[in-house]
């Protein structure tokens, strides 16, 4: 155990992260060269675009130190961004140490504080490493001098590197090694991991990430999930060195795998405990959460008959994806498809995504929702994510939405702008505090619905990408909640209805209508877009007839060109969708979805 | 019989040569005449070439280009030559596309002789300026003589080619060219809206701003002018662009493109429809000839088109003709349901006034002609949106 490191490392976005694991990587030799391909832990497309780590990742790197001993250090790489906090606050529960990477020109920013003191709080030992040294506009000085004052550092202890170019790379590991401290906890102890990860390999079943804190875990135990009780007998572990490495056994302070012939990754829960059947551990670990998806939207097929494919690629994504939830919707407009719960909004954008690039689908997706509680007169409660299911308003005693709260760190020179974001978005100010001269934390609370759109976005530019920003689900809170319609020839369609608070309704509606009008092509008749509460007409919209098309001559050459056009015109109608007797194009759908900007 | 389709086969023959090409003209031509007399021979020998089993011909059309370039010998040769190759039928309606400026008494009589039975001039415009924008040879006089001369020459079936929507041109003067072609008494007028076809001269006029086309209000009242005007001196509208002053004088071999008739096409760029396969012919007339003396088709390309596709045919062709798709004809030959396939579409398209269906026929409205490509397309999108139309059930069409 002695000879174990476990960390992570921790980074403003683009701030060197996954060239530093490259690095690492490469320093150790586990990889030849020739296999080796840059962002080798982010190994989705999307992750190498969006340069931000969907999945966690590890890897246990064999490395001799200067002073002769073989130590293996465990990289955890870790999700970034605020849907995936859980995620992140389970790998970080599974080192002992991170690196905090910092930009040589770019120097200290929000998300490295946010990040700080994320790993101040499991009691991680940081090490700053300053990185890209090797730009021209580095100012290491200056950077030093931020990460005293503006993270309480000690700045004599950061390493200088260029991940780039290998500068600096020995000193990353000397230091893992010297000043990380080896994990504790006795391996004789009952059993005691903590799962922070799974993914699906269609061979062998779910593979469990886990860290060891107390005692051994080897092929022939048979293990408890402590969350659900399930049992599972373990086939295999071992460790990961970019494939997995079978292993005897697993002894306190390791990092790796089990492998127990669990069918489904829902089975398996990012927090939880294991232990052994036998020989239980009296306390679970602590910080166990179930996970709950937050934001509602409906998925759709642009082509009716792509249905069983969605299905099926919904099925294969739900393998890697525990936290995605679904089951079987219908819409009068769309036709058969799937009502989805995310944990947030990218991971929305991720699923739809990955479902459009992996299993070629074209999609429509209907608003996302939160999900409403609404107390009908009769007393009874009725838990709503899905503007299609909501009851006659008749009906109705109260409506409460689910409140969070926000925190959001950032230089205080944009306390203003936030501020007046936070009020926009029904926000309560309810305390700020200062951590250094001119950075602050200010708290709100605020009805989720108002952030899932747009607000991290909006907070990103109202700071210039200063401000971070992490909640946490608190309670529900009575609202008044109206449903919007969207009417197009009269005909209501259902797909694009949401719930929203009345004092969004007229905004939400208006926004609706015209981005149809722009959307949805010229037709052979005039086309009235309207928004509606009931039957009361809130916004509206009209798209004239398109154009005459006066035709000449069609003679025997002209045939086979005029139908080819006709084709083609109707591969475009492929992605559109008919509503009555309108023909509402899938970028229509999508647009309506999108925020305002 | 429900509909207009006949199994009778059209020979179409493209004449490539043109004294000077048409600014708005992107039909295949060449401008070098000295080629006329070794093409006729490989226009021969194309007909000669045909391998398979053909239908009796009922009607032969000489199209262009400028057909009238060609001498009455040349004429009368290649309409030997179909008559020797195929069985053309006792009465065969013969056409042969006239220019003005290219024809005296003689060279018509001769075509005549040679069998030639119905001749249609291009005249396009009464108006001088309008006929020097298209780049036309000839002038207003010219055309009305040649006119003249085909019925001196003894032709008692005569069309007239009309262009509308000209830059410049305005409802008087487009009314006037009506009345003057009213007057002349034609069997048959085709009035075709001006397109900017891509690359022809005038485009790159139109582009460069040197002309401005008209406003899609002044082509509408120019399409619903000629219409009415000329249904009210008795012409017989049977085709959106095409009218006949009785129904015999309708254009036999052009309503063969619009009821999948079969037709075989001679010559450079020239497109055939046989057994439910299209077929054409390479464009350029070098080509043609050197693939002709080496003994092989010129063939550029052919497709089979499949149940849809076909499906698609029939919809945008017969809504070009008045009498509009027959839907008992439709069903049998796709195994669909008319109204189950476009029932909703269509009850659309009739309130706003566009189609009517009546006896057994779903046609275009006079406001509907205007929208033809559009409805076509609405049309299209129901074929293909449910999979009601199966490809693998395909029929043969003839």
């Amino acid at each position: 155990m002695i000879n174990i490191r476990n960390f992570s490392i921790i980074a403003h976005i683009d701030h060197g992260k996954s060239t530093l694991s490259d690095r690492l990587i490469q320093a150790t030799r586990i990889i030849a060269d020739r296999d080796f391909k840059d962002q080798i832990l982010d190994s989705m497309d999307i992750e190498r675009e969006r340069g931000i780590t969907i999945k966690s990742q590890t890897i246990c790197l064999p490395y001799t130190a200067q002073n002769g001993k073989l130590y293996y250090l465990n990289l955890i790489d870790t999700p970034g961004h605020v849907d995936f906090s859980y995620e992140v606050s389970r790998a970080l529960a599974s080192c002992e140490g991170a690196l905090l990477l910092i930009d040589a020109s770019q120097g200290v920013q929000a998300q490295t504080i946010a990040n700080l003191y994320q790993a101040v709080d499991h009691n991680l030992e940081i090490i700053p490493i300053i990185n890209k040294i090797d730009l021209p506009s580095a100012d290491v000085d200056m950077v030093r001098k931020q990460i005293s004052e503006d993270l309480g550092l000690d700045p004599s202890t950061a390493i200088l590197c260029s991940a780039k170019d290998g500068t600096g790379i020995d000193n990353v590991l000397e230091a893992i090694v010297n000043q990380l401290p080896p994990p504790k906890g006795d391996s004789e102890a009952p059993l005691k991991a903590l799962i922070f990860d799974s993914h699906y390999d269609s061979y062998r079943g779910t593979i469990v990430y886990i860290r060891v804190f107390e005692g051994k875990i080897q092929a022939g135990d048979e293990v408890v999930f402590v969350s659900n009780q399930s049992r599972h007998l373990v086939e295999e572990v071992g460790i990961f060195q970019i494939n997995r490495i079978p292993r005897p056994f697993l002894t306190s302070g390791s990092v790796g795998y089990i492998i127990a012939s669990i069918k489904t990754v829902s089975e398996t829960k990012c927090g939880d405990t294991v232990t052994l059947k036998n020989r239980p551990c009296k306390v679970p670990l602590s910080g166990f959460k179930e996970l709950k998806p937050v934001v509602f939207s409906s998925i759709y097929p642009v082509a009716s008959d792509d249905y069983p494919e969605l299905a099926i690629a919904l099925e294969k994504l739900k393998l890697n994806d525990a936290s995605l939830v679904y089951q079987k919707d219908s819409s009068v407009a769309l036709g058969f498809g799937f009502r989805c719960g995310f944990l947030g909004l990218l991971h929305l954008e991720i699923v739809q995504e990955r479902l459009e690039r992996e299993y070629d689908l074209s999609l429509i997706l209907t608003a996302p929702s939160v999900e409403y509680h609404v107390i009908m007169k009769d007393g009874s409660l009725i838990k709503i994510d899905n503007p299609a299911l909501y009851p006659d308003p008749m009906n109705i005693g109260t409506a409460k939405e689910p409140f969070i709260r926000a925190s959001i760190i950032t230089p205080d020179k944009y306390m203003g702008a936030i501020m007046s974001l936070c009020l926009e978005r029904r926000g309560i100010n309810t305390d700020y505090q200062y951590f250094s001269s001119n950075r602050m934390e200010m708290i709100f609370e605020i009805p989720l619905a108002e952030v899932i759109y747009d607000f991290y976005d909006k907070l990103k530019s109202v700071t210039q990408g200063y401000g971070s920003f992490d909640y946490e689900l608190t309670d529900y809170r009575e609202t008044e909640l109206v449903k919007v319609d969207i009417l197009v020839n009269g005909e209501r369609v259902d797909a694009l209805s949401q719930l929203v608070h009345k004092d969004r309704a007229v905004e939400r509606a208006k926004y609706a209508c015209e981005k149809l009008k722009d959307e949805i092509p010229r037709q052979m008749f005039k086309i009235a877009i309207q928004g509606a509460i009931g039957a009361k007409i809130i916004s509206r919209q009209t798209i004239s007839p398109f154009r005459k098309d006066v035709t000449a001559k069609c003679y025997g050459g002209d045939i086979t060109r005029k139908r080819k056009l006709l084709e083609k015109q109707k591969k475009g109608k492929k992605r559109m969708k008919m509503v009555g007797n309108v023909m509402i194009p899938q970028s229509a759908f999508l647009a309506v979805l999108k925020s305002k900007d | 019989m429900c509909s207009l389709q006949t199994a009778d086969a059209g020979i179409y023959i493209h004449i490539p040569f043109c004294k000077r090409k048409c600014l708005y003209c992107d039909f295949y031509s060449v401008t070098d005449l000295d080629k006329r007399f070794s093409f006729v021979r490989s226009a021969q020998t194309e007909i000669n070439m045909i391998d398979f089993p053909m239908p009796t011909v009922d009607t032969i059309y000489l199209g262009g280009g400028t057909p009238s370039l060609l001498a009455p010998e040349d004429v009368s040769a290649l309409l030997d030559s179909v008559r020797r190759k195929f069985s053309v039928s006792n009465d065969p309606e013969i056409t042969i596309e006239v220019n003005p400026g290219t024809v005296n008494l003689d060279k018509l009589k001769g075509c005549r002789t040679a069998g030639v039975n119905r001749v249609n001039i291009g005249i396009q415009s009464f108006q001088d300026p309008y006929l020097k924008l298209l780049g036309r040879i000839h002038d207003a006089r010219e055309a009305i003589a040649c006119f003249d001369l085909a019925r001196e020459a003894g032709f008692e079936n005569i069309g007239i080619d009309l262009i509308y929507g000209i830059p410049g041109q305005t409802v008087r003067m487009w009314k006037a060219d009506l009345k003057t072609a009213i007057m002349l008494s034609p069997e048959h007028i085709s009035g075709y809206l001006l397109t900017y076809e891509a690359g022809v001269p005038l485009s790159l006029a139109l582009e460069k701003g040197n002309i401005i086309a008209l406003s899609e209000k002044k082509t509408v009242g120019f399409f619903e002018m000629i219409r009415r005007v000329l249904t009210d001196a008795g012409y017989i509208q049977y085709e959106i662009s095409n009218y006949a002053k009785s129904l015999p004088s309708r254009s036999r071999h052009n309503l063969k493109y619009w009821t999948f008739a079969p037709y075989i096409g001679i010559g450079p760029s020239a497109h055939s429809f046989i057994n439910n396969c299209r077929f054409w012919n390479v464009r350029s007339v070098d080509d043609y000839m050197t693939l002709i003396e080496s003994g092989k088709p010129p063939r550029a390309g052919s497709e089979r088109p499949d149940f849809r596709q076909q499906a698609t045919e029939a919809v945008f062709l017969s809504l070009r003709c008045a009498q509009g798709i027959c839907i008992n004809d439709f069903e049998k030959r796709f195994s669909v349901k008319f109204q189950q396939l476009f029932g909703r579409t269509i009850a659309l398209f009739e309130a706003e006034g566009y189609m009517i269906q009546t006896d057994g026929f779903c046609r275009l409205t006079c406001k509907g002609m205007r929208y033809l490509d559009s409805i076509a397309d609405r049309l299209v999108y129901d074929i293909y949106k449910e999979n009601q139309v199966d490809s693998a059930a395909a029929s043969n069409p003839t």
